[in-house]
């Protein structure tokens, strides 16, 4: 057994010399993670605001000012072009220098002040279908309410002499993000995915470098064990994530903002769990591989429906049921909610159990079948 | 007993699919002797190698180290041999220290002991001096000395080396063969394989290899003798042309022509004058023609030379 211990050490301490031998590809390993929270932080994870609106507004009455008003006003549009007619909007559209367009007829202010219906022409650029969305429901919530204020005030006017208000009123409160910020959804992913991807590749590359060069062959002639082997060369790599993910979340909460509301410790001690079935892929794919080449390969096969099918940028709750399901096969997906749950909603151990116990059982079992299949062979 | 012979192999056998890269190959090697396996690249050289060292296991057959089943008792076998690949598998980006440090500590060296065994490495290596520089800096040869000190960095009492010298210049080529003679004289047993008929003459004993099989088993000397024919030198104008006239004559069993000189080997019977008069009837111009002994590359092209025709006649069959 101490002997065991030994040649485990051994292994740990030229897979080190490996790592800080090789500062670039240290560097890199350090430098991705932080590149893709910035990325994610501010190319993807931006809030739909400020969608450039052309208006043409032939009606000029005090009713047509007071909806573009409150359609600018919002932050969703900025009013950025005027336009004289349908024609000169839709070419506008056209050209991609708006995304929205609203046409207000001649008629549309002397219709509504008589009691009549006033119609409006809203036009939506649909190719990017995030924007399109959010555009539609702005405009509709907003003309919405402003016809309701214009109904009450209608029904005011009729003299029935009451203070008249909508029968029913809903308030609306989110939970755990109350500012809606698109941030807080990708930071606990970026934990997941991060881990995910670093220790996956790492531990692959790792063993399958030793075949490329032959110094596994060499390795097969000693008396060092398989599974000796095996976790010699993966626990410099828990080092690796470990730092990864502190950095991630400190990252997030200093620069972003994104605090860890419930427990850290448990959070650690969640992502080692998920960190066993992480590195037992790795192990699995590296016995499959003869370059490092096929590893990148395969890899990619587990993490791109990674980023798709566990929910990390999309929801899963809008995927088809087949893509729903086809998550529940990637611990990444429990690993997501149990993330979020902690750093969102201060979930404990409890709470989480329902995601727990599927994650725990698949790191367990992939990480003893990838200890017992991995064989020191060529 | 078998424990006099470092190794056994019997009828060794080892296939790849349909094809059979090591056919039933039998030998042993004494106590303290140089086994040299020749042969062309592809013969399964490196198989036989490998199934001795237990990284592939026999299709068939049986080989033993030491008097250790090398597919049973595979961790007894791992602690008595040192292996060195084709490749030189060191890692190039630690030192010539801590290549030597990682494989000491695999191997399990008492601890107290493992450098001043370091130290000594390096001086059967000749590596002094050097011991911090990183190995991917280290020339070819000081390569190959420093992945022959990593393989016996446990004293082991057989020591395989799978093309050592590959790539190495002919002066450290020399140097390496006196390191390994020091340490057959200590009772050390080595195989070696190579494609250098120069490097055979080192050997003890030789196995040829061609086609996946032992095609023939012995000491050099023995060998030679045994070579079938006489070997004639013929040193003269238009090579080319006498090559082909010589190729065609019933008695001539191969030419070979190594620069302008022809190697001609011929049937028993046959005397210098019998070349002489037939090169002249075909008038060209002879500056010499001797009889000389055969080296070992004579020999094995021979040996290959009957062994294909065999074949053909086989497929004939």
């Amino acid at each position: 057994m101490r002997q065991s211990f030994r040649r485990m050490m051994t292994i740990v301490r030229k897979e080190w010399l490996h790592i800080i031998r090789d500062p670039r590809t240290l560097a890199l390993v350090i430098v991705l993670p932080v590149m893709m929270l910035f990325l994610l932080g501010y190319a993807v994870a931006n809030d739909v605001k400020d969608i450039p609106l052309a208006v043409a507004d032939l009606s000029h009455t005090d009713t047509s000012r007071t909806l573009v008003d409150k359609l600018t006003v919002s932050e969703f549009f900025m009013y950025t072009h005027a336009a004289q007619s349908e024609n000169e909007i839709l070419a506008m559209m056209d050209a991609g220098i708006v995304k929205a367009g609203l046409y207000i007829p001649e008629s549309f202010g002397r219709d509504v002040s008589t009691g009549g219906v006033g119609t409006i022409q809203f036009y939506i650029d649909g190719s990017n279908p995030t924007i399109a969305q959010t555009a539609q429901l702005a405009a509709e919530t907003i003309s919405q309410s402003m016809s309701q204020e214009i109904l009450i005030k209608r029904l005011e006017r009729s003299g029935t002499g009451m203070q008249l208000g909508l029968p029913v009123d809903v308030r609306m409160r989110y939970l755990y993000n109350p500012d809606m910020k698109r941030m807080n959804f990708m930071i606990p992913g970026l934990v997941a995915i991060i881990l995910q991807v670093q220790t996956l590749l790492l531990t692959a590359f790792a063993i399958v470098r030793e075949r490329e060069q032959g110094t596994l062959e060499q390795l097969i002639v000693t008396p060092v064990r398989s599974w000796e082997l095996m976790l010699g060369k993966i626990l410099p790599f828990v080092v690796v994530a470990f730092v990864n993910v502190v950095m991630t979340v400190a990252v997030g909460a200093i620069w972003f903002g994104v605090d860890v509301v419930g427990s850290s410790a448990l959070l650690a001690g969640l992502s080692l769990i998920f960190l066993l079935g992480s590195l037992g892929l790795g192990v699995l794919i590296s016995n499959i591989s003869k370059t490092q080449m096929q590893a990148m390969y395969l890899a990619s096969f587990i993490m791109m429906p990674s980023f798709i099918l566990a929910g990390l940028l999309f929801p899963r709750e809008n995927m088809p049921w087949l893509a729903y399901y086809a998550g529940y096969f990637l611990p990444v997906t429990y690993f997501l909610e149990i993330v979020r749950g902690i750093i969102l909603k201060g979930a404990d151990f409890f709470t989480l159990w329902v995601w727990i116990w599927p994650m725990a059982v698949f790191s367990i079992v992939v990480f003893f079948a990838s200890v017992l299949l991995f064989h020191k062979r060529l | 007993m078998s424990s006099e012979k470092s190794v056994q192999a019997t009828q060794l056998t080892r296939k790849f699919g349909d094809f059979i890269a090591v056919d039933q190959i039998s030998f042993d090697i004494p106590k303290g002797e140089i086994f040299g396996l020749l042969g062309p690249n592809g013969a399964g050289k490196t198989t036989t190698i490998r199934m001795l060292c237990g990284i592939l296991t026999p299709s068939s057959g049986a080989a033993s180290i030491l008097g250790f089943d090398v597919s049973k008792q595979t961790e007894e076998v791992k602690q008595r041999i040192g292996y060195m690949s084709q490749k030189f598998s060191l890692y190039n980006d630690l030192s010539v220290s801590e290549n030597l440090n990682f494989y000491a500590n695999l191997y399990g060296i008492p601890r107290e002991k493992v450098k001043s065994r370091i130290a000594e490495l390096i001086e059967i290596a000749g590596l002094q001096g050097h011991e911090k520089q990183l190995t991917r800096n280290l020339s070819g040869a000081w390569r190959q000395r420093l992945a022959l000190a990593c393989a016996i960095v446990h004293e082991p009492p057989m020591i395989f080396l799978d093309e050592p010298t590959a790539g190495v210049d002919p002066v450290s080529r020399r140097e390496f063969w006196e390191m390994i003679y020091t340490m057959a004289g200590r009772g050390v047993s080595v195989l070696a394989t190579t494609h250098y008929m120069d490097e055979a003459e080192f050997c003890n004993v030789i196995g040829m290899m061609y086609r996946s099989r032992l095609i023939a088993l012995n000491d050099p000397d023995s060998l030679k003798d045994e070579m079938r024919g006489v070997l004639f030198e013929v040193d003269c104008h238009e090579p080319g042309r006498a090559e082909k006239i010589l190729r065609d004559l019933p008695t001539v069993q191969d030419v070979v022509a190594h620069g302008v000189i022809l190697r001609v080997l011929m049937t028993d019977k046959t005397k210098k004058v019998f070349l002489e008069k037939v090169l002249t009837e075909n008038e060209i111009v002879i500056d010499r023609i001797e009889r000389v002994l055969p080296t070992l590359e004579d020999v094995f092209v021979s040996l290959v030379d009957q062994e294909n025709r065999l074949h053909v006649r086989a497929e004939i069959d």
